[in-house]
Parts: C-alpha cells; sequence; structure tokens
C-alpha cells in the first residue's frame, strides 16, 4: 500500500478548491453616489466632487441606471434577485479611498444565489455555483514613483460602479477556474453593461486557493490570489499557487492562511505581509443612504428587454439555421459578431455566405488588427453587399476580399468601392480575348504541358489570366477560354 | 474585538487607534478611554427600552425608500478647487507619504 501510495501523482493525492472574486466596472455614464462622469483619460482629479471626494456635509445618491445594471448581470447568471437590498460601510484607511470607507453590501447584497455552467476538458458540463453579486463603489488611484518618498492620488475612478460577484468554491483545477472566467466575461459582455477589460481593468479577478487531501471533507488553509491582470495571469497564478501548495504540504510545512501577490515577471506569487493583518472592516450600515425594495414588476421589465445571452443565442442558430456547432460557436462567442452576421445574413439573403465571410475574412481582420467588431468600421449592410457582389459573380473572390479590406478600412460602402474602380468581373469571352492570347504567348512552358496532358498547368495559366486583369477575370470563364483555344 | 460590558479598556482604544492608523501617546489612550466610555454610557440608555416588539431597522425613517438619481453627468469641481484643502499636491495630484 505505501509503496502504491508513493508511486501516485500529486494530481491524485491531493484536490484543488478555487473560488474566484470578480469585479466588474459599469459603463454608466456617471458615478455609483454622485454625477461626475466615469469617462476614461480624463486628466487626474478633474471628475471629482465634494461626494466622491469625502466632503464634510455632502450626501450620496444612488444612481438608477446601476442598479438595472445590476438586475441584468444578476439574471443573466440565474442569480435571486432580492426584495431588499441595502448599502453598508466597509471601513479601512488608506490613501485611495478618501472617505476610510468604501460604500458596499455586506448582509443584503443585490442577489443571492445563481449558476453559470462551463465545459471540462473531456467535454461534460459542469455548474459553478455564484454566491450572489453586490454593488459597491471603486476606489481611486495611486501612483507610487520609484525615487521619491511619494505617492501621487488621482480620485477620478472613486465611485466608479462596481459589481463583485462571487462564485462559491466549486472549482477543481486552474483549468476549470480559467474556463469560468472565460464563460463569465462572455455572458457578461453579451449585456453590455460593462467593458469587461482585464489589462485595461474593467473585469479584475481575485482567486482564493486551497488543497486538500482526496476525500478530505474539511477544506485547507486559504491562499487568496491578487494582482492578476489578464486571463493568462489566472491561469498561470493558480497554475503556480497550486504546486506551491502541493510542495509545502509534501515537505511536511503546514501552509498559512495568507494573501499573495502575483508577480507578473517573475512568475511567481509573493507573500504579501500586510502590517495590518486583521480584516476588521466594522461593516455598518451606510446611515446616508435608504434600502430599496427590488420590485417583481422592475425586475420582469428588465428581464423581457435583455438581449438573448449566448447560450439561448446557440440554440436558436441551431434550430433556425441547421449550423454546425463548430460554426455556432465562432458566430456566437460575442454579441456583435452573431449580430454582424445575422444582419449581413438577412440583408444579403445569403446564410451560408453570410457564414462563410463571417468566420473566414471577417475574423482574419479581428485577428490581424487586434480589434473587436466595433473596432472594424464594417456595417452589416457592407458586408451584405460584398457577399452579394460575390455571390452573383459580379466580382471574383480576390476582388471581393479586397474590396472588404477597404471597407474596413475607410468605412465606404462596396457599390462604390466596385463602381469607382472599375472592379466588376470581366465575363465576357471579347473582353478576356486579348489577355487569354497575350498569356498563351508568354508562357510556352506551360502551354506545352498542358498539351502534353498537364492539366495542373491550365491552373498556372489561369492565374496568369487573373494577374493581368487585376483580379478581374471571372475565373472560370478564363478556363473555358483557355482550354477551348489550347485543344 | 468583543466588549459585551461596553467598558472601554486601553486596548481597545489602542487597537481602534491601529484600525485608523493613529499613533497615539500613552496620555492621549487615557485620555480618549474615559471619552470614549462617556459616549458608550450616554448611548447604553437606548438599551433600557424594551424593543421585543421592534423590527430592526438600520434607518430612522423605514418608510422611506428607493431614493434615486438619474444617471445624468454634472460638473465636477474645479481641479483647484478638489485640491485645495490638500496638505500636498503635485502635478493635479493629491501627495501622499509613500504607502508601498
Amino acid at each position: 500500500m505505501v509503496k502504491v501510495d508513493s508511486d501516485m501523482t500529486d494530481h491524485t493525492r491531493y484536490e484543488t478548491v478555487i473560488g474566484l472574486e470578480v469585479h466588474l466596472q459599469l459603463n454608466t455614464r456617471t458615478k455609483t453616489f454622485c454625477g461626475c462622469s466615469i469617462k476614461f483619460g480624463a486628466e487626474p482629479n478633474t471628475q471629482v466632487c465634494p461626494v466622491c471626494l469625502g466632503l464634510p456635509g455632502s450626501l450620496p445618491v444612488f444612481n438608477r441606471e446601476v442598479l438595472n445594471s445590476g438586475i441584468k448581470v444578476a439574471l443573466s447568471l440565474g442569480c435571486d434577485i432580492q426584495k431588499t437590498m441595502k448599502f453598508d460601510r466597509k471601513n479601512y484607511y488608506y490613501p485611495d479611498l478618501p472617505k476610510n470607507y468604501q460604500i458596499s453590501q455586506y448582509d443584503q447584497p443585490l442577489s443571492g444565489r445563481g449558476k453559470i455552467g462551463i465545459k471540462l476538458e473531456d467535454g461534460t458540463r459542469k455548474e459553478i455555483g455564484i454566491t450572489r453579486v453586490h454593488i459597491e463603489e471603486d476606489a481611486g488611484k495611486l501612483l507610487h514613483s520609484e525615487t521619491d518618498s511619494y505617492s501621487l492620488v488621482d480620485l477620478n475612478r472613486t465611485g466608479t460602479p462596481l459589481l463583485e460577484i462571487v462564485s462559491e468554491p466549486d472549482m477543481r483545477s486552474p483549468y476549470e477556474a480559467y474556463e469560468y472566467l472565460v464563460k463569465l466575461k462572455q455572458v457578461l459582455k453579451y449585456l453590455d453593461v460593462s467593458d469587461c477589460n482585464m489589462e485595461e481593468g474593467s473585469l479584475r479577478c481575485d482567486a482564493n486557493i486551497s488543497i486538500r487531501k482526496r476525500g478530505a471533507r474539511e477544506f485547507g488553509k486559504k491562499v487568496e490570489i491578487k494582482n492578476m491582470n489578464s486571463f493568462k495571469a489566472v491561469r498561470e497564478g493558480l497554475l503556480f499557487e497550486e504546486e506551491r501548495q502541493r510542495e509545502e504540504l509534501e515537505e511536511g510545512r503546514e501552509l498559512t492562511q495568507e494573501t499573495r501577490l502575483w508577480d507578473e515577471d517573475k512568475r511567481v506569487t509573493v507573500s504579501m505581509r500586510s502590517k495590518e493583518a486583521s480584516h476588521d472592516y466594522r461593516y455598518f450600515p451606510e446611515p446616508d443612504l435608504v434600502p430599496f425594495e427590488i420590485s417583481a414588476d422592475l425586475v420582469d421589465g428588465i428581464r423581457r428587454a435583455m438581449p438573448e445571452g449566448p447560450e439561448e443565442k446557440k440554440i436558436r442558430f441551431a434550430a433556425e439555421y441547421g449550423m454546425g456547432e463548430k460554426d455556432i460557436e465562432v458566430l456566437t462567442a460575442e454579441k456583435d459578431i452573431a449580430d454582424l452576421f445575422e444582419g449581413a445574413a438577412g440583408l444579403s439573403g445569403d446564410r451560408t455566405g453570410a457564414c462563410n465571410w463571417v468566420k473566414g475574412e471577417v475574423m482574419m481582420h479581428l485577428k490581424e488588427r487586434e480589434t473587436d467588431v466595433k473596432g472594424l468600421k464594417l456595417s452589416p449592410g457592407n458586408l451584405a453587399q460584398v457577399i452579394k457582389l460575390a455571390g452573383e459573380g459580379k466580382i471574383s473572390n480576390l476582388v471581393a476580399k479586397e474590396v472588404l479590406r477597404e471597407s474596413i478600412d475607410t468605412g465606404r460602402d462596396p457599390y462604390s468601392i466596385v463602381k469607382d474602380k472599375g472592379l466588376e468581373q470581366v465575363s465576357n469571352a471579347d473582353a478576356l480575348g486579348e489577355i487569354v492570347s497575350k498569356v498563351i504567348r508568354e508562357n510556352e512552358r506551360s502551354v506545352s504541358d498542358f498539351r502534353k496532358g498537364k492539366d495542373a498547368a491550365l491552373g498556372f495559366l489561369v492565374g496568369q489570366v487573373m494577374k493581368l486583369s487585376g483580379g478581374k477575370a471571372n475565373p472560370k470563364v478564363a478556363g473555358e477560354l483557355l482550354r477551348k483555344a489550347l485543344t | 474585538m468583543d466588549n459585551p460590558k461596553n467598558e472601554i479598556t486601553n486596548e481597545i482604544v489602542e487597537y481602534a487607534a491601529r484600525l485608523a492608523r493613529l499613533s497615539l501617546s500613552e496620555k492621549e489612550v487615557a485620555v480618549f478611554k474615559v471619552q470614549l466610555g462617556g459616549i458608550l454610557n450616554y448611548v447604553s440608555q437606548l438599551n433600557e427600552i424594551d424593543t421585543s416588539n421592534t423590527p430592526p431597522t438600520s434607518h430612522a425613517i423605514p418608510s422611506l425608500l428607493n431614493v434615486f438619481r438619474e444617471d445624468v453627468p454634472v460638473k465636477s469641481l474645479p481641479r483647484e478647487e478638489a485640491l485645495k484643502n490638500a496638505p500636498d499636491e503635485s502635478d493635479g495630484f493629491f501627495r501622499v507619504p509613500r504607502v508601498i
């Protein structure tokens, strides 16, 4: 028995337990409790007022849109919206928090439990529980100079609305945590209530991770990891920490409950030895804000107006369009991609064409330009024109790709591009005759190859016709003309 | 920190000061112990009221609910105004002793 045990890998001896806390910055126009703008990129301390500066005598008033967005998010995660919610003060002292407390929600949050489904490596589905969604305000930004003994404080971000989405400790590997995060982001992005950009900080993730002997009922000592600023960092940070904890236990050391920071450069987690270890936030009800009753009418109204989520869209695409799973995955990955496809399919009347153009050329441009659909300047109408022009043979496929590129670059409509540049496909035998003769004259070798029975040589000759015609020749007609001339 | 008898000890004053990042002299601790104790004693008169039939509330006017503002931007403070009370500033930032 002992031998078997020592031969077992770490992976089978221990079980990993992970829970994630995600902070989502909402894209409302104004802050949570005052009318300051939350537009990104303003000069430091130009979007502040007595309320978010915590000046004496100022009073917070709750932004209605924050509640509406919060309800959307909670509904999309299948969470119970609570009938009554209130705000509480979470007290701590740090220069990014001018009031010395953060307005948050403690025992009466916006929502109770929900869940989200993820796909595991073996293709099976697993549900990850959501513990709660609550509303809180963001803190300011600190800049630490390398050289002098000061920190600089910009309070523009102070009071920006955040939703905290807390998961149950349901994930059993960094892979599952990563999948949960990807799925969560997809669902949230569909709602259009946040940019959901981890690199820019509009979506942030802290993780709690512990390991225990397989089969144990008690959880191990929990470590919180912070400072993971990308999806990749979350996966790597968790993989590192899982391994570190295993090693500690294997070598007979005790783990401590602590907060550790992910060091992106060194790719390790480092203990954050806080001088103030006690998490005594002294929560108490925020006396400056009244409680909120969330009526069933309000929730129903929001539910009815909610955009279709990714899972619903997948089901509908399968039923309505009879598409394969792979195509559906690509087309529903983001709401904007799905909308572009459906818009172009409707306007062009060519669903197959729209599917092929979106998953081919459009995806290629998204990747090449490292942008999203909004960054492409490509309307469904313009894409539909490309699909029609190519589908009806008015322009060759080669030209169609160039026209699409130009339309993406300039936002111009493809019909005008084709007309202005005279790019219509030439299918007329008389018009192509001269080019065909020229190609035959100038490519003796291929011509004789073809005559000797090498069919592939014809492909080369067609290519030459395409080249000389500036891509405008109809390749099918060119092929026929060549064949006729050479046999 | 549990304190069922509302008794303010030196340790409680020091603990509260630590949370608030204040450093107090022994003399100040003694002064605040008496003052905080006095406040607690005064407020604890409320304990004499029978509240067994009163539902808990977090606010004075339980009927006042759902006070919202619309999501419409208003003018922020001019930066000079915002920074005016700050003990120190630099390039439009508040400047504080290094915290990391």
